[in-house]
């Protein structure tokens, strides 16, 4: 689809050309040496939104995974992270969370610059990393625990969350099993309770539902619905369009380290289904020719 | 078929290679040692020949022994060693047997042990360079002990696989797989010295054990012959009983090795027939634990909980359990020499040494935590609470140990008027090396075993930097108990208490300043450093 791909570029274009040089609170964000000219944020970060993304950037050696990604997460949206393979999902929401470095650009959590005051920021934030190990010579219900004393919580509060969360997700009966013996679904869901111990005002979740069987999924998506309605702010990443489209209110499409379109699930979409408008942005079908021998009749 | 196997396995070793400048580095410092060590075995066994190639042959037979039982037996314990070709990944390929064998079998002489085991076994063959006509039968009892070799490792491992596949067998296995390895020092000072008294018997007081070359001959010679019926044994002796033109016993040595050989096979075929249609699964239920254990006992604060997490850890995780068992057997190894040369005050080296051991196995703490260490950066926890949280299990619980091994040590040596001096460079040496490990494990991490993996296993390419990194802790390490050392020989050599009470107050003193500074140094590096060291960590291969 070469018309919607001239059409990304446009956006970016935008970004260079738009009110130059926003007014920046930190140190301008110096994007390494790559063929694309230095963007600048093009507007203020929100001070407003849960999550305030501007110009990130980040490359691996010769790889640029994340160019110049901006992004607002409205406070109290359940919004919905969504792209190929090696966009750079989990590496945006890594540097959105404080595990990664960005090369430059800025993260805010409600107006908290987030890699200039990180203890603050990450007071309020809830994360699910995704391809990391857990301290899994621990017990369910240790590691949890391990989780809300590390935030500075008392002893009594710790105890009763983490006993309520391991009910919720179903793990009352696995609490005291070390979560090395725990399956791919259970480890995910511990690390989620992990998360949320501490009640966090955002919770960033990269791939919550991998591996986690439907009845959990329903589980956890009735408590992260829960939350939102409470005023949480919600964020994940997925592979799974059909969930995104019935479970989140707004998404962003991802490519190439940037971001192809982002709003509420209906803008994004349009008259398409998500999966749809995603196929569009993104490319890469193929028509399946040259199998004729495939066809075993 | 066997080519492919050969080819697969040459095209993976290559493309590790092509990613790692270390794993070259590792591969050919591998390389040239093992040509090094073929090398010599090749020289000993030609010059052997000259000199007396009966006895060589005997020789020959209790290396090659050796070396058949150490394939066997140490891929059980290091597990992990080579899963490149593993089986499993040839499930879905429908491959004939008999072809994924032969496959196998070749390919597992693909690798650095592999070629320096052919090329020795092939080498050997020249110490009947004297009687040229023996050279072929010795080579084909070279080529048999290699396949006894090569198919009984595969044989042993896949028919164990179900057990290996096991944690908790796996666990118990690794630990125990470091108490020979640690022994192996000791039973060597054993061994010649109870044939260094045989010889006393035998020469009537003479005390050289190098020149009564009689006897050693004799026990060479009888253990030669004895391990020549043994399956391990039986294909490497072969030349040996051609040359005493015993052939009936030769017929029977060959029917020995063939047999151990075809027994193996039909092992292999057999287990890994089986391990193919039922691939590994976890296994059942998990171990269950009661209530929050250490997590109840220390403190509820982040530091608290840094430090009942790590003491968890001490005890749970097999890769810490080997160090402690470490440190039970030291007293144990410096034991025997004391007791042989009757200085009993080597004896005392045990507590220092064991709280130097203790306090730097935590100086690539964040690197034993692996990816699990993003917990600690996603809830933000501080340098402070990180670094005082892994010193302080060592501090409470190692400060306890030592003091047990100062006193059983002082016991046993009976020099109880060292006390005051032998504390001062325990507790000292334990402060500072603490001290040192939290300014080292914020400031660089190296790959080691992964949580759940063998604690014998280190992994390839890291071994360099691994080696270096440590040798630079460990000197500036050196360098701060230098005082400490000083003082304590002062107060060994001179007797004077004075000074015993002096290096004791040294020794506080300068442990828990250094340890402060350190933990405060290692805390600010940490706040500074987080996310670097968990994207070092992310990048372990």
């Amino acid at each position: 689809m070469p018309g919607v791909r001239h059409c990304v570029y446009v956006v970016v274009m935008t970004h260079q050309t738009g009110p130059g040089g926003g007014p920046t609170d930190h140190a301008p964000a110096a994007p390494p040496d790559t063929v694309t000219p230095a963007t600048r944020p093009a507007s203020p970060p929100d001070p407003a939104a849960a999550l305030s993304l501007r110009g990130l950037w980040k490359r691996f050696g010769q790889k640029i995974a994340v160019q110049a990604l901006d992004l607002d997460v409205p406070v109290g949206s359940f919004y919905g992270l969504v792209g190929p393979n090696g966009a750079g999902k989990t590496t945006t929401l890594s540097m959105a969370t404080g595990l990664l470095r960005p090369d430059g650009g800025t993260v805010h959590v409600r107006g908290t610059d987030l890699w200039a005051h990180p203890d603050q920021a990450k007071a309020t934030l809830g994360i699910l990393p995704d391809g990391v190990r857990l301290f899994d010579r621990l017990t369910g219900l240790q590691l949890v625990t391990y989780a809300g004393l590390l935030r500075g919580m008392d002893r009594d509060t710790v105890a009763e969350r983490a006993r309520s969360l391991l009910a919720a997700m179903d793990l009352a009966a696995d609490a005291h099993t070390y979560v090395v013996d725990y399956s791919a679904g259970m480890t995910k869901k511990i690390a989620l309770a992990s998360a949320m111990i501490h009640a966090p005002r955002t919770l960033v979740l990269d791939e919550p539902f991998e591996a986690v069987d439907p009845v959990s999924a329903a589980n956890i998506r009735d408590i992260l619905a829960d939350y939102v309605t409470g005023g949480g702010t919600v964020i994940v990443s997925s592979h799974v369009m059909d969930l995104v489209q019935r479970m989140c209110d707004h998404v962003a499409i991802v490519g190439a380290g940037q971001v192809l379109a982002a709003g509420t699930v209906d803008e994004v979409r349009g008259e398409q289904t998500l999966e749809d408008r995603f196929v569009d942005l993104v490319g890469g079908r193929t028509r399946a020719e040259g199998l004729e021998w495939l066809r075993t009749s | 078929m066997v080519a492919h196997f050969l080819r697969l396995k040459l095209t993976l070793l290559g493309n590790t290679l092509r990613r790692s400048v270390w794993q070259t580095i590792g591969l050919c410092i591998a390389l040239l040692y093992a040509l090094f060590v073929v090398g010599s075995l090749v020289v000993a066994a030609i010059a052997g020949g000259a000199a007396d190639p009966l006895l060589t042959g005997h020789v020959i037979t209790l290396v090659g022994t050796i070396t058949v039982l150490c394939w066997w037996i140490v891929p059980v314990f290091v597990f992990g060693v080579d899963q490149t070709l593993d089986p499993q990944r040839f499930t879905t390929f429908a491959i004939p047997h008999r072809s994924l064998i032969a496959g196998l079998a070749v390919a597992g002489l693909i690798s650095v042990p592999g070629l320096a085991t052919a090329l020795a076994a092939g080498g050997s063959a020249l110490a009947w360079w004297r009687e040229p006509w023996l050279i072929p039968v010795a080579l084909l009892g070279s080529a048999l002990g290699v396949v006894a070799c090569v198919v009984g490792s595969r044989a042993v491992t896949t028919a164990l696989a179900p057990l290996l596949e096991s944690r908790r067998y796996r666990e118990v296995v690794a630990v125990t797989a470091i108490i020979p390895l640690v022994l192996i020092g000791p039973a060597i000072g054993w061994a010649t010295e109870e044939i260094g008294a045989l010889s006393r018997e035998t020469n009537g007081g003479s005390v050289t054990v190098t020149g009564d070359g009689a006897l050693l001959t004799a026990v060479l010679a009888r253990f030669g012959e004895l391990a020549a019926w043994t399956p391990f044994g039986a294909p490497w002796s072969l030349p040996v009983a051609v040359h005493d033109g015993a052939w009936g016993v030769a017929a029977v040595r060959l029917v020995i090795a063939v047999g151990t050989i075809a027994l193996l096979w039909l092992v292999w075929t057999r287990s890994l027939a089986k391990a193919l249609v039922n691939p590994p699964v976890g296994g059942g239920k998990g171990a269950r634990s009661k209530g929050l254990g250490w997590f109840d006992r220390f403190p509820a604060t982040p530091v608290g909980a840094v430090a009942a997490r790590c003491t968890t850890y001490w005890i749970r995780d097999p890769r810490y359990a080997a160090g402690i068992g470490v440190i039970f057997l030291m007293p144990l190894i410096l034991w025997l020499p004391a007791r042989s040369s009757g200085n009993l005050e080597l004896l005392l080296l045990a507590g220092p040494v064991v709280a130097w051991v203790l306090a730097f196995s935590v100086s690539n703490d964040v690197g034993y935590d692996y990816t699990a260490f993003a917990l600690h950066v996603a809830t933000g926890t501080s340098g402070r609470a990180d670094r005082w949280g892994r010193a302080l299990p060592v501090l409470v619980f190692g400060g306890v140990v030592i003091v047990l091994v100062v006193l059983l040590t002082l016991a046993l040596s009976g020099r109880w008027d060292l006390t005051a001096p032998l504390l001062g460079v325990c507790l000292g040496t334990l402060g500072l090396t603490l001290g040192v490990s939290s300014v080292v494990s914020a400031a660089l991490v190296y790959p080691v075993p992964k949580p759940g993996e063998s604690p014998l296993k280190s992994p390839q390419g890291a071994a360099m930097a691994t080696m270096l990194a440590q040798l630079l802790a460990m000197l500036v390490v050196m360098l701060l108990a230098l005082p400490l050392i000083v003082l304590g020989i002062w107060a060994l050599a001179s007797g004077n208490p004075l000074v015993g009470w002096a290096t004791l107050v040294v020794g506080v003193v300068e442990g828990v300043a250094l340890l402060v500074v350190g933990v405060r140094m290692g805390a600010r590096t940490f706040d500074r450093r987080a996310p670097e060291l968990l994207q070092q960590v992310q990048a372990f291969p």
